[in-house]
């Protein structure tokens, strides 16, 4: 029995207008066979939220470049809790190490850095969707 | 042969004439080794000579060395100040100015929006009380700023030049730049905020009140950066930029301004990458290109209109969070390559700025980074060094050869505007999927191992894990700011802000009327950021782009 397709919901929350790496994140996860619903820029975690419930999402997938993780990830996970949606957040994009523990104990699932290949960004949504079925 | 020979001849007159003229820096030209060297080789059209491929001027470097531009921006005003007076105390005559997020995108520090980026990628700027601070104890007479900001360009500059009158210097002494270049915040950066036409309006409205009141100010820098930054290839960054630029000079043209009044004061700004010929060949060909096309399409006269000066900055993109420290040796080159194309200022990137802004360390390393390339490697003795080499010319040929294709698509789609041809291509999605595909092919090929960056898919041993030195921006930024605003709100006139308000909103809604004014007067009330944004908005309406890959 094949598996069943996964569907991730990447957006950038917040002004950062930086869509080259979540574009390329984009195709990267389609040609893995992951089903990718694109919102873009400028997202609100509500937004996101809303499409997660619409779309009926497995996961999310931020992009943040603008030193804002800090504040803007953490909020994405609350919110979710707060809708009770069990989905796991990724986030990728430029966070320095000092903020890796802090985010993964915000409820974070994973975090993908500069230079991570198509298949360590593929791998890592697999093992986020696994991890949360089986809590 | 005769003729030939006397159009040899007279190139070669005329060039050595203008170089006669020019004032040369006081320093040796000759090698190391004491090996003097001339000014120039090879064959006319010599650089200073129309359409400009070898530079701008006869003398080039010997007469005036690259102005070494480094940007700066972060945390309040008053932080940013602080760096501004270090830098004008060590020397430096330009400012550069990263604005944060909000403000690029026309949003207040107390706006939902602004939530976590306030003060990080740059400084917050709401009210005129922060521009005050900003540069408080500057002589903006005596010193040339550069202002990277686009879609709330137009009162940016309004609260600058209410800045300086507030400190008693005219408005016709200011020297500057402003970036104000909307078409690539669609096609790439996407710091959008109305329509592009609107947009346009508002661009073309300072081109005229700049032309006509402030002859020492450019009002647009025509910026590829952002869009090599995004994906695009090198042709690309140099075909949609140059094609950006004519729609700019059609627009201003529609709007009244004579070509030759405008010309002189557009500048371009690019992106030095790695591939060292592939940028040389960019940026020579960018200044024929726009020559003949300034000459033989828009009859621009006035030399100055046909040279195109630009800027360039090392490629951020190209950076590694991998071995950081690698990435000096990429600057340097991306720096060396700029001065070969024969850049007319620089901005060299700190190796730090794939992890987050740069440490003051690495700063002036990055300074340090072409102040070798100027003075140690000997490539400023000799304009154009690289002319004349087959490769060279070839790929420079083979650069425009690709612009020109991009133009003719443009000019096709825009029925004979190269305007509307970029209106067209934002419209349907061109650039955006032009970019976004170049971006992926290249990802895929870093994937497959068939481009090898040194670092991240080769040579990956030695990836010291050791935290580096970062720039944190204090989370205090943030409230403190948001207190600033709350007391500029408290304080002002609230009459006088609600009429310069209204008045924002009537004289956008009029397309005949300039939009300068009215935006002096609303920022010298106080009016924020925003407010000023919504007041256009509830005319111009606000951009969103369809989520297309």
């Amino acid at each position: 029995m094949p598996e069943p397709q996964i569907r991730i919901v990447l957006a950038k929350l917040g002004l950062d207008g930086h869509d080259r790496g979540l574009r390329v994140v984009t195709r990267m996860l389609r040609d893995a066979g992951i089903e990718v619903i694109y919102l873009g820029l400028r997202q609100t975690t509500d937004m996101v939220v809303a499409a997660a419930i619409q779309e009926d999402a497995d996961a999310i997938g931020l992009s943040l470049h603008n030193a804002s993780h800090m504040t803007l990830a953490p909020r994405m996970v609350q919110a979710l809790r707060d809708a009770d949606l069990d989905i796991p957040v990724i986030i990728g994009g430029i966070i320095p190490d000092h903020d890796l523990q802090p985010l993964r104990d915000a409820g974070v699932a994973a975090i993908l850095g500069p230079g991570a290949s198509a298949a360590e960004v593929a791998q890592a949504v697999r093992s986020a969707v696994a991890g949360s079925a089986a809590v | 042969m005769t003729d030939d020979s006397t159009a040899a001849d007279e190139y070669r007159s005329a060039w050595q004439a203008a170089y006669d003229q020019a004032q040369l820096r006081d320093v040796a030209f000759s090698t190391m080794s004491g090996v003097e060297v001339e000014p120039v080789y090879g064959e006319g059209p010599f650089p200073g000579q129309f359409p400009y491929t070898r530079g701008i001027h006869a003398s080039m470097y010997r007469s005036r060395l690259w102005t070494m531009r480094m940007f700066a921006g972060f945390g309040t005003a008053e932080d940013t100040n602080v760096r501004f007076k270090d830098i004008l105390r060590n020397g430096g005559t330009g400012l550069s100015t990263a604005f944060d997020m909000p403000t690029l995108m026309g949003r207040d520090s107390d706006s939902e929006w602004a939530l976590g980026e306030v003060g990080r990628a740059g400084v917050a700027v709401d009210t005129l009380a922060d521009m005050e601070d900003l540069f408080a104890d500057i002589d903006l007479a005596g010193v040339s700023t550069s202002m990277t900001i686009n879609g709330p360009a137009p009162i940016v500059m309004a609260m600058y030049i209410a800045v300086a009158e507030k400190t008693g210097v005219e408005r016709a002494a200011l020297s500057g730049t402003i970036q104000n270049d909307i078409f690539k915040e669609y096609q790439a950066q996407k710091e959008y905020i109305f329509p592009p036409r609107p947009s346009v309006r508002l661009i073309t409205d300072l081109m005229s009140f700049t032309a006509a009141e402030m002859p020492r100010w450019h009002p647009v820098s025509v910026s590829g950066y952002h869009i090599r930054e995004a994906g695009s290839t090198a042709a690309q960054e140099l075909a949609f930029t140059l094609a950006n630029g004519f729609a700019y000079v059609e627009a201003a043209i529609a709007a009244g301004i004579d070509v030759d009044t405008f010309a002189p004061r557009l500048s371009f700004f690019f992106n030095a990458h790695s591939d060292f010929f592939e940028e040389i060949g960019k940026f020579r060909a960018a200044r024929r290109i726009w020559a003949r096309w300034m000459r033989d399409r828009y009859g621009a006269k006035d030399p100055k209109s046909h040279m195109l000066r630009f800027h360039t900055q090392t490629a951020g993109v190209s950076l590694t969070a991998q071995q950081p420290r690698n990435n000096i040796a990429r600057v340097a080159l991306q720096a060396l390559a700029a001065a070969l194309g024969g850049t007319q200022s620089l901005h060299t990137d700190s190796y730090d700025e794939a992890l987050a802004l740069p440490t003051e360390e690495a700063a002036r390393i990055a300074l340090r980074t072409q102040q070798i390339v100027a003075h140690e490697t000997g490539v400023a003795n000799v304009a154009d060094p690289l002319g004349g080499a087959p490769y060279v010319e070839w790929m420079t040929d083979e650069m425009e050869r690709q612009a020109e294709e991009v133009f003719a698509h443009l000019d096709h789609l825009g029925d004979g505007s190269i305007l509307e041809g970029v209106y067209a291509g934002i419209e349907d999605g061109y650039f955006v999927s032009e970019i976004a595909e170049a971006s992926y092919r290249f990802q895929r090929e870093v994937n497959a191992g068939q481009r090898i960056i040194v670092g991240v898919n080769a040579y990956t041993d030695g990836d010291d894990d050791a935290e580096h030195n970062l720039l944190r921006i204090d989370p205090a930024v943030e409230d403190l700011q948001r207190k600033r605003l709350a007391t500029v709100k408290q304080d002002r006139d609230d009459t006088a802000f609600q009429a310069a308000l209204a008045r924002v909103r009537t004289d956008a809604a009029d397309p005949n009327v300039n939009m300068m004014p009215a935006l002096l007067d609303a920022v010298g009330a106080y009016a924020t950021l925003e407010e000023v944004v919504g007041a256009l908005e509830t005319v111009f309406g606000r951009y969103t782009e369809r989520p297309v890959i």
